[in-house]
């Protein structure tokens, strides 16, 4: 061909720039965020104790205790499913063609407050004890989160075994999940139309997001998942640009669309069912943080799946410290404040107006 | 020869949709592809690139059967422009360099993003390299999914109904355009058409579809009245002015009807 007269437009090359720099902005805002998080509570700590600390220095017992047994873990849970459930957001959007693409969207959280409940009620999960700040527990956590997972992964196979069948189109795979996700809902309220006050309590409870349930080896297996998953995505950026473009452009251009949408809708669900079963239900940082980020720097791929990993951590983390913190002595679940914290920020974007 | 069709059969649901379909696309060749609506069309053009896997016959591109190629192979000798395109929050030219996919393994070479300059100049789009594709006009959408297949450096382009879309000034450029560009480059080119006029005065060869067979294939010269009528099934002439043939109906279907 004669194309051999082309060289790299300086207008690019700068505008890849500014998107490596927003990312680097958003990384350095995540840093902050986490020290800020790290040094606030009902025991104050300061920032340079906390940066002493997370770089392995001494300080004194009390605060080691606090900063490596309480806080870190519970902030590196933040962040970590706030990345994990806005790169699965992202991706799905994009494979199911979808602006509400999310967990919800295909009934995978809906199945995993299904499986939470029956797993309270019926396997016996559910006796609870009160604690100190009259938050209630669920003494079984493990059977829960056994069943919440195992819920959640069902309803992603067979939204899979659907689309195996009739085709794996956008259409097909969301009605599927609309429609499996008002079958847990009638099947959850069900369970707690028949549970006395204590299961109900315990079933209600669990659907609250709360990163602090989680300890390090359970930090340390979502991590992993997430991670694995994540760098998959992020390998299959090219694929995910070329199916926006449609799936004939897509298939014109060697990419095998039912494979790459059915294999990503799986590992989505996957990692969110991780997130969510030990964690409980996380609303909207998966459906809006992908859309913050495209009306930002756009949606190629190659950077919304980075930015929206670290915008998602962000913006968890920082619901997260405010929840901890706006109702002293109590602590919120993070889940009642995303929405709260993400929502005004969002319409501001969308009255604003995206630009490229 | 770039492209050769012989005996192509194609069935949905235990139904025929095409059978006996031969042709061949030489280099520098561009074929159009008309017929009524529903004959199939888009979807010969679909079994080219194995969009559509056929029930028989061989498609060779340079002498290699496409069915025999993974996708990703394919991608690399033929270019497909769909009739549907949809818009993302893409640049113009992020939009383009995606025609480089065959070619990239992990991130784009320096080589990859010449290419794309380079086609973006020769399409005349250099004033919107930075301009999200959702905010192109339908002829500029066009120009970049052409621009896209281009830099593919494909030996066959299939285009789905190129200038359906578009008005009068953007069917004249875009035909010019995929007209220099199968010159130029000598690559062959397959495209659906519903525009006689525009079939017969930009390409070099004409098919003509009926039931999912071939109907009449050859130079576009040759191609009377007598065919255009049995094809669609109404009564043309066919006029010279300025030298392009203009395909007339010489009574209206209303007419017809009685």
């Amino acid at each position: 061909m004669h194309f051999h007269d082309g060289r790299i437009p300086a207008e690019y090359t700068r505008y890849i720039s500014r998107k490596i720099s927003f990312l680097v902005l958003l990384i350095f805002l995540m840093l902050l965020s986490l020290v800020l998080a790290i040094s606030l509570g009902a025991a104050k700590i300061s920032m340079t104790d906390v940066v002493r600390s997370l770089l392995g220095q001494a300080t004194t017992h009390q605060i080691t205790a606090i900063i490596w047994n309480i806080r870190l873990p519970q902030a590196l849970t933040s962040m970590v499913a706030g990345a994990g459930l806005a790169v699965a957001g992202a991706t799905m959007q994009s494979i199911l063609r979808n602006p509400l693409g999310s967990p919800f969207t295909l009934g995978i959280s809906h199945a995993a407050a299904f499986g939470a409940a029956l797993s309270v009620m019926v396997l016996g999960g559910g006796i609870m004890t009160s604690n100190s700040v009259g938050a209630v527990q669920i003494t079984n956590p493990y059977l829960t989160t056994a069943a919440a997972f195992l819920f959640s992964i069902l309803t992603s196979c067979v939204i899979i075994a659907i689309a195996r069948l009739r085709g794996a189109t956008p259409e097909i795979m969301v009605l599927t999940g609309v429609a499996l996700g008002a079958f847990f809902t009638a099947g959850t309220m069900f369970l707690q139309f028949f549970a006395d006050d204590v299961q109900l309590a315990a079933m209600v409870f669990w659907t609250f997001g709360d990163t602090a349930r989680a300890s390090w080896s359970e930090l340390t297996f979502i991590s992993l998942i997430a991670l694995l998953v994540s760098l998959f995505f992020f390998a299959n950026s090219w694929n995910y640009n070329a199916i926006d473009a449609g799936d004939e452009t897509a298939k014109g251009l060697g990419v095998r669309v039912d494979r790459v949408r059915m294999l990503g809708m799986l590992l989505a669900s996957l990692l969110t069912a991780v997130i969510i079963s030990f964690l409980g239900i996380i609303g909207f940082v998966g459906l809006v943080v992908p859309h913050m980020v495209r009306r930002l720097i756009g949606s190629d791929h190659r950077f919304l799946l980075p930015a929206s990993a670290v915008g998602g951590a962000l913006l968890l983390l920082v619901s997260d410290t405010a929840a901890r913190l706006i109702l002293a002595p109590h602590v919120l679940p993070v889940s009642v404040l995303t929405a709260f914290m993400g929502a005004p920020v969002f319409l501001w974007l969308i009255i604003r107006g995206g630009k490229r | 020869m770039i492209l050769d069709v012989q005996k192509l059969h194609f069935a949905y649901n235990g139904q025929a949709i095409l059978d006996g379909i031969d042709f061949q696309v030489q280099p520098g060749e561009l074929l159009a592809i008309l017929g009524p609506n529903g004959v199939g069309k888009t979807t010969l053009l679909k079994c080219i690139n194995t969009i559509h896997r056929p029930r028989g016959g061989t498609i060779l591109v340079e002498d290699r059967s496409v069915l025999h190629m993974s996708p990703a192979d394919i991608a690399l000798h033929i270019g497909y422009v769909a009739q549907q395109n949809e818009t993302a929050r893409l640049t113009v030219f992020d939009a383009i360099l995606m025609g480089r996919k065959p070619h990239i393994r992990w991130r784009p070479s320096r080589h990859d993003l010449e290419i794309v300059d380079s086609a973006i100049r020769h399409l005349h789009l250099g004033d919107k390299t930075l301009r999200g594709i959702d905010q192109l006009s339908g002829g500029e959408l066009q120009k970049v999914c052409i621009a896209r297949a281009l830099v593919q450096e494909p030996r066959l382009m299939l285009l789905d109904e190129p200038t359906s879309a578009l008005d009068l000034k953007n069917q004249v450029e875009i035909m010019g355009l995929l007209r220099r560009v199968v010159d130029e480059h000598a690559i062959g080119a397959v495209m659906t058409m519903h525009d006689l006029n525009k079939a017969m005065r930009y390409a070099d060869t004409l098919l003509l579809l009926k039931n999912g067979r071939m109907h009449s294939y050859g130079p576009t010269g040759q191609v009377t009245a007598e065919m255009i009528e049995s094809v669609y099934g109404l009564a043309v002439e066919i006029h010279h002015i300025n030298g392009y043939p203009v395909v007339v109906p010489i009574e209206s279907v209303a007419e017809m009807s009685h």
